[in-house]
């Protein structure tokens, strides 16, 4: 990013001279213009060979990968939706990983020419498919369990795409879903530019979530609705909410019904129809809670539960009363199934987390964390010990001491409670029922087992060496823990 | 140029060493101290060493208004606990250690980027960043188009647009945050020496200026040895047991 210049500059304000083929912006040279959306043109771009060399990595994908800069279109001096959004998508971008992002190479700054250079995905979007809506059975599925499953990864990544329709959503020859433009998205670990920018809801009017149209910008169940409306057009051939133009017409969608897609085609099976109108719930607790749990539904349908929603054949009409109280007798399942998992666990009194803080990834401490955070949720009486291995040579004395000259025991100690503390906030732990060790010992799987046994532990909870070359030579410590343990033993593998 | 910008030291020695450790590890190229250096915690002339090292080869390094007082010397104003510390801290450093501190600069630029501790419209005054109301009005009075700052203990990245809507972030440790240059930016990495978000890890930030990309973090080190070597001092016992918590 050698080329950006840091002088502070009214951004999108600068004239600039217009681009066209030929032109090098940034060593980026401009071949052919692809398309002119509302929002920013698309070109097709390759590095110029004569222009300053790129640091490695981006080096590699402008060698290796077809590429687009994309460009925004800032009419005029005032247009803060589009700069606003495009701040948003350089934001996002760079920090998305995977097949269902287009790969992130460069973006060019404001000062000078704003653009965004990333992978050109082969393949085309969905849009033209709505044309042909209705599609057949198995293509919607099909195509909403692709979608699901690229929405969870990115779900996972921290992201909330907020702007999911067709025409963000490409396919890749092997068929793999695709989501493009993160000008409306929100990511939770990245500043919110768009949070409190506008006093318009952000979104694809179609698309767009209750929750949405209400100034929510975090629940990723927004994601499922917009979904939803995606799978109901594409099986009924009409759009669930029509496609308002207001902040009135969009509010619509809060109280009034979208016709059961049953009664607009009737092979729609049932079960189909469940899990659209499950995820166009007004209340995103009533929707899918997961588009994993969405994407699972689509590909195995005799595991959907049917509720009242798949035999609905008629809207229920306006009147809120009449709604509330079909709602509250008809649309709720009759009773959550129990989960095997929490019976188990409500039986735990003792539990323990072997968690290895020093060498173990951040995604896995992250996840051990998570899990442990479930368990012990579920048992209020539960007491957490958490354990850390220290080793020890077999022979003779060790080197205690590091050469900074603090204790390595203190360090693992204080590294333990580091880990441990989101959990005795979130479950507001007092001292007596969470407690600390260091174990010091020679092998760390017979010393997690002797301190179960002697503890009279009911559960561990540990993680996998994720790297098969270190498992092959050192062994694994949680399988030797499986085998020998006493008790319940939870293994977290990223 | 990667620099770790680091804040708010306070004298805690466990803190800032862990802080220099993770930093090293993380490879930065340079750091900034961006003031109050001593106040609250049990070595302040080991802290005031470090810094002076590190500024001796190069780092950026401001004053902050415990650095002014303890340099200057207690004033009949301040709060008893406030002055025992001012005055205890004065017993532990130098003639040198203290004319370091006297002879700081109150804010220092480099390139678009300005340091400074309380905020950029009226250093001396040491005016807390409190809200966007202040942030707004810090950014407005500098032409540098990121700001790092202290005085304020918990960690905030705050950003202006081009037509004046400023935001505010809670920055979360380990992520790597674009600073656009559409926009002003203003960040304050959190206390290293004395948290008080509620999460007792020290706070620093890395500043990648090559890519304009910050990064938070959240350092783990040893509280319960910090707060001893306070209360062993004959400190107050408050500022000892406010690190074990982070309040």
């Amino acid at each position: 990013m050698g080329a950006e210049t840091r002088q502070p500059a009214p951004a999108g304000l600068l004239p600039r001279a217009p681009l066209l083929p030929g032109s090098v912006v940034d060593g980026w040279l401009l071949e052919e213009k692809l398309h002119t959306g509302g929002m920013a043109h698309l070109w097709r771009v390759v590095r110029d060979p004569a222009a300053v060399p790129l640091p490695a990595a981006a080096a590699e994908l402008a060698r290796s990968l077809p590429l687009i800069m994309k460009v925004p279109r800032v009419k005029g001096g005032e247009d803060p939706a589009t700069i606003v959004g495009f701040e948003v998508e350089q934001m996002i971008l760079p920090t998305l990983h995977g097949v269902h992002v287009p790969r992130y190479v460069a973006r060019g700054d404001w000062s000078r020419q704003p653009y965004i250079v990333m992978e050109r995905i082969e393949g085309p979007t969905l849009r033209p498919r709505l044309d042909e809506a209705p599609l057949a059975i198995d293509e919607v599925t099909e195509i909403g369990a692709r979608v699901a499953a690229a929405l969870h990864e990115l779900h996972k990544q921290h992201l909330v795409h907020l702007d999911v329709k067709p025409s963000n959503v490409m396919l890749r020859p092997d068929g793999s879903a695709v989501l493009v433009d993160f000008g409306l998205s929100h990511h939770d670990r990245l500043p919110d530019l768009l949070d409190e920018e506008f006093t318009l809801p952000m979104g694809t009017g179609p698309y767009m979530s209750p929750e949405q149209v209400q100034y929510v910008r975090t629940d990723l169940r927004s994601d499922l609705f917009a979904l939803g409306v995606m799978l109901y057009h594409f099986t009924t051939g009409e759009r669930p909410f029509g496609a308002p133009d207001s902040v009135r017409g969009l509010r619509r969608r809060l109280y009034v019904d979208p016709v059961p897609p049953r009664a607009l085609r009737s092979d729609c099976p049932p079960w189909l129809q469940e899990v659209i109108l499950k995820c166009l719930e007004v209340k995103p607790e009533r929707r899918w809670q997961s588009a994993a749990q969405l994407a699972m539904a689509l590909q195995d349908p005799s595991q959907v539960p049917l509720t009242a929603r798949a035999g609905k054949m008629q809207t229920q009409g306006l009147i809120r009363g009449l709604k509330r109280w079909f709602f509250a007798v008809g649309a709720e399942p009759r009773s959550t199934p129990a989960t095997p998992v929490v019976s188990q666990v409500m039986r735990n009194s003792i539990i323990v987390a072997a968690i290895d803080v020093d060498s173990a990834t951040p995604e896995l401490l992250e996840h051990l964390r998570e899990t442990v955070r479930r368990i012990v949720l579920t048992e209020p009486g539960a007491r957490l010990a958490c354990v850390s291995v220290m080793k020890t040579a077999r022979l003779g004395l060790d080197e205690r001491m590091d050469t900074a000259g603090r204790s390595l025991h203190v360090n693992r100690l204080v590294g333990l409670k580091h880990w441990a503390r989101p959990i005795s906030k979130a479950l507001d732990l007092n001292e007596g029922r969470m407690t600390f060790h260091v174990l010091e010992a020679p092998d760390a799987a017979t010393a997690i087992v002797e301190f179960a046994e002697r503890n009279q532990v009911d559960h561990i909870v540990m993680g996998a060496r994720g790297n098969s070359a270190l498992r092959r030579y050192l062994g694994s410590v949680s399988s030797q823990v499986v085998a020998q343990s006493p008790c319940t033993v939870t293994v977290v593998r990223v | 140029m990667r620099t770790a910008l680091v804040t708010d030291l306070h004298a805690n020695r466990q803190a800032v060493q862990a802080v220099l450790d993770h930093a090293a590890a993380q490879g930065v190229d340079g750091h900034a101290f961006l003031g109050d250096f001593v106040g609250y915690g049990a070595d302040p002339a080991w802290v005031v060493d470090r810094v002076r090292e590190h500024v001796a080869r190069g780092a950026i390094a401001v004053q902050g208004n415990h650095d002014a007082a303890v340099a200057r010397g207690a004033l009949p104003t301040m709060r008893p606990d406030a002055r025992r510390v001012v005055e205890w801290t004065r017993e532990q450093l130098e003639g040198a250690q203290l004319d370091f501190l006297a002879g700081l600069p109150l804010q220092q630029t480099l390139g678009d980027m300005l340091f400074v501790h309380a905020n950029a419209y009226d250093p001396p005054a040491w005016d807390y960043i409190q809200g966007r109301a202040e942030a707004v009005r810090s950014m407005h009075a500098t032409t540098a188009r990121v700001t790092f700052c202290g005085h304020m203990h918990e960690p905030r990245l705050y950003h202006l647009s081009v037509v004046g809507k400023a935001g505010e972030f809670e920055p979360v440790a380990g992520e790597a945050i674009p600073l656009l240059g559409s926009r002003r930016w203003l960040a304050i990495p959190g206390s290293t020496g004395q948290p008080r978000d509620g999460n007792p890890a020290a706070c620093y930030a890395i500043y990648d200026d090559d890519l304009a990309e910050l990064t938070f973090w959240r350092v783990p080190y040893d509280v319960e040895a910090a707060g001893s070597r306070i209360l062993h001092a004959g400190l107050p016992a408050a500022l000892a047991a406010r690190l074990l918590d982070g309040r």
